[in-house]
């Protein structure tokens, strides 16, 4: 049900928009913008929430209701908001420092409850706006301003958490793959239930060519996995090479040695094999995009006044001055 | 048999945290309050759930004081103490008063039981002659209880947990009280399992039955209802008081309530309370930690609810960047925190005023929230009525202070009609308000408030500090000034919307004044009364709104030669006192996780009025 009334500037706000020049962010917000006319809410129901950091700037760029919160509760508050109201379309902006770091309890949760909610995890492996540490998805080594000689930890694989966490919609994009991007914005609004799609952004201040491998025209057919449901796992340039299971191993094979009858059909609804996909995250195989998880579970605001509704059918609807005199009472004259 | 009429009696239960004492003292009060009687009470009971048997860390009391007259405390010394173990004798018989009556478990006295509560050598305080100061009744209750219940299928642990019942069945003889409202409880409790039923209904009725026939319980009291307003009563907890006010400002203000909370002794039993009253349309949300609690509230309240949290000193740490922003972005919160013993997890059991600091400045940068507080169990549901009326008519967090004694204590309820509660008026805006500006305010410095869903009026609101006005994001230094003094205004401005200070008792002129907040109540209301009776010039002014103070309070204090400020505390209110109007208060201070008792207060004032 498209709503002819608005474009994309319908909800682009008056404010300039701050980012670095060159900011994976303006492709995002270019994307959701565009993506928003499409999903057939009235505007005054939308609402984006976000926490701090520079993707979570975010609201203040879009003509819906919005809230740019505090750090790493972006995902709670957005919680509260939807229990309350769950007639509205929530949007959580937030980035790797402020989901899988300080706000790293709450997201987890969220996933669990399953929340109608919609979060676009922006994630360029670093941490912008307090110019240049190293955040909880840089690599092992990585040199930055709190780390001279190498970050020592070890980093999160966030969407092998997600899949951990239970969570019912599972997918990946980027900033350089605006199509995609629109696609997987489409795919995570439609999806009932809260859904998870990271966005890899390139931040070309401080981290600049983070996924330089999965863009760059040399390398990106070998390094990138476009996940279609249905469809078998083919890579690589003129889609020569396919991933085959044995048993539960992924093997990279050439298509010259097998036939497409060989390889592995992705199927977004088989949760242990969205597991192996997510850890596809080293070098050793392409990384994928798109959709790798997706189950429809009932969400915690539909049980909730389910609840509710259940207690008024019982119990009719709450008297207060019944509650005030409780069960015992007595009388002074 | 003599049977004599006293006018007031205090009673303290003890026994193994797993005796049941709880109960025995609830069952105890609701027969008092229906039997007319003014009372309160107070359970002390350790942190551990099930601490070691028999050792005095699992003891477990429950301190009930009931008479004829006007009850304001639980009482200071006891007139009787029933112990169902050595431990219990032992951690408690300094609350006895000399002369005063001992019921015995004897079997819980026996040498392990001893051993347990550190008497070696055959040691026992029963038998060394160490209580004839006072009178004992020494009662088989473990043997007698499981007599009781011999053709009963239970087994031995099941028919020993009945022992409370003996107990109180005794109790109930020795102050002549029908037991039809504990069997009715009971009835009521034990619905699916008759045998559990019968045997505690044996067992309530055969301690009763046993003080009747033995002789060595030789005297019964009377204690008359006592004369108290006419009207309709009902007996009340604390926490169960801010449950039912949250409720009543949920319908007064025909905001849906959302209640987000993470459990926290001593707050948990609010989020029982409302989770079992969903019919209202209640929607309670039990968060992964404390900062999730309150950040759901905010979004709650974003979405056009009323968000309530609930939390302790602890939790509030937790809560505090999240305050800042309910502050920042002026939605209606409230926050309620049920004191207890601290600093960090301090004691977690126990009574304490000392986060009142916390809440008057506990944030980063300029951000003042209303402080409201209670200052009885019942007084509670009026007061955090107040503290919702406040967060909602001015759009703003407001803190609500209760505390462990006033939480877990309890005491009869002249309940009021809900045609006569206060309506809250809702500062939102009107649809299709083309003029509608977020940060725009009216003569109260408030904001209209536009939620998700009104057409046109879609806004972005945040926690970096925003333009005057439009809410949008400002970094100019000037706008921040302003912006800083008018939210400061806008708080300051509260005080012109609650009532005026009045003196609780005594005179305006009086030479000496206390002046006090909170659970401090009773302790220091039985004081002054006495105090006034005997002749002495001292008044009582007990504070609800501290932050904003009522306009009048400077010059009611001033009238006064010397202010006494008592506290749970190391001096918390007295600091805001001195600081907001210059006077020398000279400060009162209690920290040992306990009470006030009234003739601490009542030896204090004299000193203070004849001269020190």
């Amino acid at each position: 049900m498209e709503n002819k009334e608005y474009t994309a500037k319908d909800f682009s706000s008056d404010q300039e928009v701050r980012w670095c020049p060159g900011c994976g962010d303006y492709s995002i917000l270019k994307q959701v913008q565009s993506v928003m006319p499409l999903i057939g809410v009235p505007k005054e129901n939308i609402v984006f929430v976000s926490g701090i950091g520079c993707s979570s700037r975010f609201p203040y760029y879009m003509e819906t209701f919005g809230m740019h919160s505090i750090h790493g509760r972006a995902t709670a508050i957005a919680s509260g908001l939807k229990a309350a109201r769950p007639d509205l379309s929530v949007w959580i902006i937030t980035g790797d420092g402020d989901s899988l770091s300080i706000g790293g309890n709450h997201l987890i949760h969220l996933l669990r409850r399953n929340f109608d909610t919609n979060i676009l995890l922006f994630n360029n492996q670093i941490y912008g706006l307090t110019k240049g540490q190293y955040s909880p998805t840089s690599e092992k080594g990585k040199k930055t301003k709190s780390t001279p000689m190498g970050s020592i930890d070890h980093p999160f694989n966030p969407l092998a958490l997600c899949i951990g966490a239970d969570a019912t919609f599972v997918a990946r994009s980027m900033d350089r793959e605006p199509k995609h991007m629109r696609e997987m914005l489409i795919r995570s609004n439609d999806h009932k239930g809260t859904s998870l799609l990271e966005i890899y952004q390139n931040c070309n201040v401080f981290n600049d060519g983070a996924f330089f491998g999965m863009t760059d025209k040399a390398t990106k057919l070998n390094q990138t996995l476009f996940l279609e449901n249905k469809r078998p796992l083919v890579f690589g340039e003129n889609e020569h090479k396919g991933i085959r299971l044995d048993g539960f191993k992924p093997e990279i094979v050439s298509l010259n040695d097998f036939s497409l009858d060989d390889l592995w059909v992705h199927d977004e609804s088989d949760r242990v094999k969205a597991g192996l996909l997510t850890r596809f995250f080293d070098i050793d195989f392409p990384r994928p995009f798109g959709v790798f998880y997706s189950k429809n579970k009932p969400t915690y605001e539909d049980a909730l006044i389910k609840q509710i509704d259940e207690a008024v059918k019982d119990k009719g609807k709450g008297n207060l001055d019944d509650l005030i005199k409780g069960s015992n009472t007595w009388t002074i004259q | 048999m003599t049977q004599e009429t006293v006018e007031k009696v205090v009673i303290f239960f003890a026994g193994d945290s797993g005796d049941g004492i709880q109960l025995t003292g609830s069952q105890f009060t609701n027969t008092a309050a229906l039997h007319g009687n003014d009372l309160s009470t107070f359970p002390d009971f350790p942190a551990e759930i099930r601490a070691p048997q028999g050792t005095l860390a699992g003891v477990s009391g429950f301190q009930i004081s009931f008479g004829s007259t006007e009850i304001f405390t639980p009482g200071d010394e006891c007139d009787v103490l029933v112990v169902m173990n050595v431990a219990a004798l032992k951690a408690n018989l300094k609350r006895l008063k000399t002369g005063g009556t001992i019921v015995v478990n004897s079997d819980g006295f026996d040498r392990r039981n001893l051993r347990l509560a550190g008497y070696e050598n055959d040691e026992n305080p029963l038998l060394d002659n160490s209580l004839t100061n006072f009178r004992v009744i020494e009662i088989n209750v473990t043997k007698l209880t499981r007599e009781c219940l011999l053709d009963v299928n239970l087994g031995v642990k099941e028919k020993d947990r009945c022992k409370n019942m003996f107990v109180l069945g005794f109790v109930y003889w020795m102050y002549n009280r029908s037991l039809d409202h504990t069997i009715n409880f009971l009835t009521q409790k034990f619905k699916n399992k008759s045998d559990v039923l019968d045997a505690n209904i044996r067992a309530l009725k055969a301690g009763y039955n046993f003080a009747n026939t033995c002789e060595i319980s030789s005297s019964r009291f009377e204690v008359k209802p006592a004369k108290m307003t006419s009207g309709k009563y009902r007996n009340i907890m604390g926490n169960q008081a801010t449950a039912i006010g949250l409720i009543a400002a949920s319908k007064q203000s025909s905001l849906d309530l959302f209640y987000g909370s993470y459990p926290i002794t001593p707050a948990s039993d609010i989020l029982h309370e409302l989770s079992k009253h969903k019919n209202f349309g209640v929607r309670s949300f039990q968060a992964e930690d404390e900062i999730a609690a309150i950040s759901a509230c905010i979004g709650a309240s974003f979405g056009g609810l009323f968000g309530v949290t609930a939390t302790s000193g602890p939790g509030v740490a937790l809560k505090g960047e999240a305050i800042g922003l309910a502050f920042m972005l002026e939605l209606p919160l409230l926050i309620v925190n049920v004191q207890r013993g601290g600093p960090s997890t301090g004691l977690p059991t126990k009574t304490e005023q000392s986060d009142l600091l916390q809440a008057v400045y506990g944030r980063n940068g300029e951000a003042p929230v209303p402080v409201v507080s209670a200052s009885t169990p019942s007084d509670c549901f009026e007061s955090v009525m107040e503290a919702c009326r406040i967060a909602i008519e001015h759009m703003t967090p407001v803190f609500f202070l209760s505390d462990g004694y006033i939480a877990n204590g309890a005491e009869p309820w002249l309940y009021p009609h809900s045609k006569n509660l206060k309506k809250i008026s809702v500062p939102m805006t009107k649809v299709n308000n083309s003029n509608y500006l977020p940060y725009k305010r009216d003569k109260k410095f408030v904001r209209e408030w536009a939620i998700p869903g009104m057409p046109g009026l879609e806004h972005r609101v945040g926690g970096l500090e925003k333009e005057n006005l439009t809410g949008n994001v400002s970094y100019d230094s000037s706008n921040h000034e302003f912006m800083v003094k008018t939210r400061a205004k806008k708080v300051d401005e509260i005080a012109n919307y609650i009532p005026k200070q009045e003196l609780d008792a005594g005179s305006k002129n009086a030479q000496v004044l206390v002046l006090a907040w909170g659970s401090t109540y009773g302790a220091i209301k039985t004081a002054v009364k006495e105090l006034l009776n005997e002749g002495y010039s001292v008044a009582h002014a007990h504070l609800r709104y501290i932050h904003p103070f009522p306009k009048n309070l400077g010059s009611l204090i001033r009238k006064h030669d010397k202010i006494l400020i008592p506290e749970i505390n190391n001096g918390q209110l007295i600091k805001l006192i001195r600081d907001k109007y210059l006077v020398d208060a000279i400060p009162m201070n209690k920290i040992q996780g306990i009470p006030f008792e009234a003739r601490e207060i009542k030896n204090r004032i004299i000193e203070l009025h004849d001269g020190e």
